[in-house]
């Protein structure tokens, strides 16, 4: 096998447990449901132009969401010594690494493929346009390249589910930041030329938190 | 454990007669300043505590590299002290801008106006989880690894932040500009006179912060064998 099938085999085994068992992606949907409601409530009547908070509430749904979808990605190995066999496995570190990081890809880019119909509907807002899908995917691949760094960090500590969102949030906080600036953009109509900048450097964002990432996982993981 | 010792005394009072020359560079010698009067004086300790802020980090991030590389005790300690120290330095840097900012911009923080703002808040948050991260870490070894990771992917994503801010405040009316006042000649050897005994402080600190650490460990050590012995 060379390592391009050992990372989608890893990926495959992800995404297969989460067919069976359909736990995370259940309970998250949910969660962002409850979220949605909040935010409803939260901006209701107080805000004339639903564009203006839109991209706020997308982030905050997409951060957190992602989060607890981060969380279990490695504690659900450690729960049942999963991690052991995997590293026992003949592969190197970063095929665990990019493995990892595209599961978790592939299932916030799932939740936010189920919320973004929803917050279309409640916000009364087109959301599913094509390059505000391409800002949220690469935002997506921002969180999930530093997130799996991190949750493979946090779930070795006391309170985990706390630790994860205290040392994730301010690290990604530049994918953050231009993700919502090209949201809000693009929301608000702007020019195609003036977001092109944005769109660069969120892009180069993901280059270098991926890179980052792959250099120092094989630290985190070789006990 | 000697050589040290002696390193730290001369540190000691070379930061001690480092800061009272400062003193008196900063409110006897360096002139009034034409425009702010006597508020400007704040200047010279608000950069230079910010200064060895970001130094202290800096330092940070060559412990952890050099700690993933050798497997050093002695670097991850460096790393954590630097760390400490530098918090509190940034916390200083803070506290003395927001005194100079209220009259100024008459604002205590204004924060999301100001890139710089923006980029120190980020500084205290990361490393501050930095320093919880350790706290809810259990074994030196996995501690000392795991913190050194984080160091080094925290010190590269600060920057990013405050290059994507910077862009994003260029899209908008600049609210707060800097002023544009030239330094003279004795209000510049005042500030860089500022800047080098922060420095020397900075080391003094991090010397007996390390030191400090060391000790705990020797401590652990011996309590460690009592109750080995006390146990056979």
């Amino acid at each position: 096998m060379n390592s391009g099938n050992k990372v989608l085999t890893i990926v495959w085994k992800d995404v297969l447990t989460e067919l069976r068992t359909k736990q995370m992606l259940g309970a998250i949907f949910v969660f962002v449901l409850l979220l949605i409601v909040i935010f409803s409530f939260g901006f209701d009547l107080r805000v004339d132009n639903v564009a203006t908070v839109a991209p706020g509430m997308l982030w905050v749904t997409f951060a957190f969401a992602g989060t607890l979808e981060l969380n279990r990605s490695f504690s659900a190995e450690i729960a049942e010594a999963r991690l052991d066999s995997l590293l026992l496995a003949p592969m190197e570190r970063s095929t665990i690494y990019f493995g990892k990081m595209l599961g978790n890809l592939i299932f916030i880019s799932a939740i936010e493929a189920l919320v973004l119909p929803i917050f279309s509907a409640v916000l009364n807002l087109n959301l599913i346009r094509p390059v505000l899908l391409l800002t949220i995917f690469l935002g997506a691949i921002g969180f999930a390249a530093v997130g799996t760094l991190l949750s493979a960090i946090a779930v070795n500590t006391r309170a985990c589910e706390v630790m994860l969102p205290v040392l994730l949030f301010p690290i990604v906080l530049p994918v953050v930041v231009s993700a919502v600036k090209l949201t809000a953009g693009i929301l608000d109509g702007l020019p195609w030329a003036s977001l092109t900048h944005w769109l660069r450097l969120l892009i180069g964002f993901d280059v270098i938190f991926v890179v980052l990432s792959y250099m120092t996982f094989d630290y985190v993981v070789e006990s | 454990m000697d050589r040290g010792f002696r390193a730290g005394d001369v540190l000691n009072w070379l930061s001690v007669v480092a800061m009272i020359a400062a003193l008196y560079l900063v409110f006897l010698y360096a002139p009034t300043e034409a425009t702010m009067g006597h508020l400007q004086r704040i200047f010279y300790f608000h950069v230079s505590s910010a200064w060895v802020g970001f130094f202290a980090f800096f330092v940070t991030l060559l412990a952890c590299i050099a700690y993933l590389h050798s497997r050093k005790r002695d670097w991850d300690i460096v790393a954590f002290s630097s760390v400490e120290v530098g918090i509190m330095f940034t916390a200083m840097a803070v506290i003395t801008g927001s005194i100079w900012a209220k009259p100024t911009w008459n604002a205590w923080w204004p924060w999301q106006q100001e890139p710089r703002l923006i980029l120190v808040t980020i500084l205290l948050l990361v490393y501050l989880a930095y320093l919880m991260l350790r706290a809810f870490l259990e074994g030196e070894e996995q501690k000392a690894r795991f913190a050194a990771v984080y160091g080094i992917v925290a010190f590269a994503s600060v920057p990013l932040t405050f290059w994507s801010v910077r862009w994003w405040q260029r899209l908008h009316p600049v609210v707060f500009e800097r002023q544009g006042a030239r330094l003279t000649l004795p209000m510049l050897a005042t500030f860089l006179f500022c800047l080098l005994a922060f420095t020397i402080l900075y080391f003094a600190l991090l010397l007996h912060r390390t030191r400090l650490a060391k000790l705990t460990d020797e401590v652990e050590a011996l309590k460690k064998a009592l109750r080995f012995r006390e146990g056979v």
